[in-house]
């Protein structure tokens, strides 16, 4: 029963194709530093699920986000779990994202075929510190204040258009409730958007070339 | 290759792949139902008695209006409601406790001791003293509150909303 039903949708969707091309192809001999793309996406998946559930009760708005987090934290069942794998979720992911970029580099996987790749990879690892950026924002105690401001400062240091860039990213000239809101656009639909172009262009090219393999003496 | 009697390593990746999702996944998935349905789980209880006074201070057969306000939170938001009771000491000495909300659609009645009625401003309801429907398009009679005395003060039971 199971089989035959399996069999009709593969005939029309094509399941072991994917599954093939996907998950089933050819590797080199690798090592356990291999496995830190997948675990990138595994934290991106993760994240966006732990991040869709926290919208349920935040809410970006001087008034409510730090009592709609206090809620979360105190009033909810499983509230502490949820954003707790949100917030360190958040820097396992800066961290091994960084380490995913430093293996390509020392093995010298960024070399060609796959330079477009690493391009990718790149803008993954700037969009995944504009994502710890930005949500260290939303829960508005005084850590994610000050650390916005002298963070959004830093950009007002930028020769002749440093004040201007300062000015969007706070939409004023001081941090407020559009500065709140702005970054919570970016965090949770700008930036995941973004993230999850970039990483299916990425996985494109990953199945697509291959990786590559541990670089050998004569290399 | 002949088949050999034990597990290949393919299939011991596969299962321990599988039980590991397994388990991430029952992590994750069961407490966010928890997360999720909490709100609807949580039981308000909106139930007190609420001292309107001392006995003494109300006169036979004169409603006397008390108001009084509530706090509920939802969430993280507290709102503040107000409410208002006619209190009316009859003659035989017993209390009774009259919402002011109008039965048709909630406006607050007015007592109006010339016409010994509560009269609505909206759809000008009219009520007796005792809440009992004199005239207008109210479907039933002004709704009481329990009542009891306590030290000669008298108490109303509140029930939320």
């Amino acid at each position: 029963m199971f089989q035959k039903t399996f069999d009709w949708l593969d005939e029309r969707l094509g399941l072991k194709t994917i599954y093939n091309t996907v998950l089933d192809r050819k590797v080199p001999k690798v090592n356990w530093w291999f496995t830190l793309g997948s675990a990138s996406l595994f934290l991106f998946l993760l994240q966006g699920i732990t991040g869709i559930m926290l919208t349920v009760y935040y809410v970006p708005s001087p008034d409510h986000a730090y009592d709609s987090i206090q809620y979360i934290m105190n009033g909810v069942a499983f509230g502490w779990l949820i954003r707790g794998i949100h917030h360190w979720g958040a820097s396992l992911m800066v961290l091994i994202v960084f380490f995913h970029m430093l293996r390509t580099y020392f093995f010298g996987a960024y070399k060609y075929p796959r330079e477009f790749t690493w391009v990718t990879g790149v803008l993954l690892l700037f969009l995944t510190l504009g994502m710890g950026f930005t949500g260290y924002l939303l829960p508005w105690n005084q850590r994610a204040y000050w650390a916005t401001t002298v963070g959004t400062s830093i950009a007002s240091t930028v020769p002749f258009i440093g004040n201007f860039i300062n000015m969007v990213l706070r939409g004023g000239s001081d941090l407020s409730a559009v500065t709140l809101a702005r970054f919570f656009s970016v965090h949770i639909w700008w930036f995941p958007a973004l993230l999850a172009v970039l990483i299916g262009v990425h996985l494109y090219m990953v199945i697509r070339l291959g990786i590559s393999s541990v670089p050998k003496e004569e290399d | 290759m002949p088949k050999s009697p034990h597990m290949s390593r393919r299939e011991f990746v596969s299962i321990v792949t599988a039980a590991a999702g397994t388990v991430m996944g029952a992590v994750i998935g069961i407490p966010a139902i928890g997360y999720l349905i909490a709100p609807a789980l949580q039981k308000v209880s909106a139930d007190a008695w609420i001292p309107v006074g001392p006995l003494a201070n109300f006169q036979v057969g004169i409603p006397t209006l008390f108001n009084f306000n509530r706090t509920t939170v939802n969430g993280w938001v507290q709102t503040v409601n107000s409410y208002g009771v006619f209190i009316l000491k009859q003659q035989d000495g017993s209390v009774v406790a009259i919402s002011n909300k109008c039965t048709h659609l909630s406006c607050r009645v007015n007592w109006y001791p010339e016409n010994a009625a509560y009269v609505c401003p909206c759809h000008d309801a009219w009520f007796a003293s005792d809440g009992a429907i004199i005239k207008g398009p109210q479907p039933r009679p002004l709704d009481r509150y329990e009542t009891k005395i306590e030290n000669d003060n008298l108490l109303i039971h509140f029930i939320g909303s």
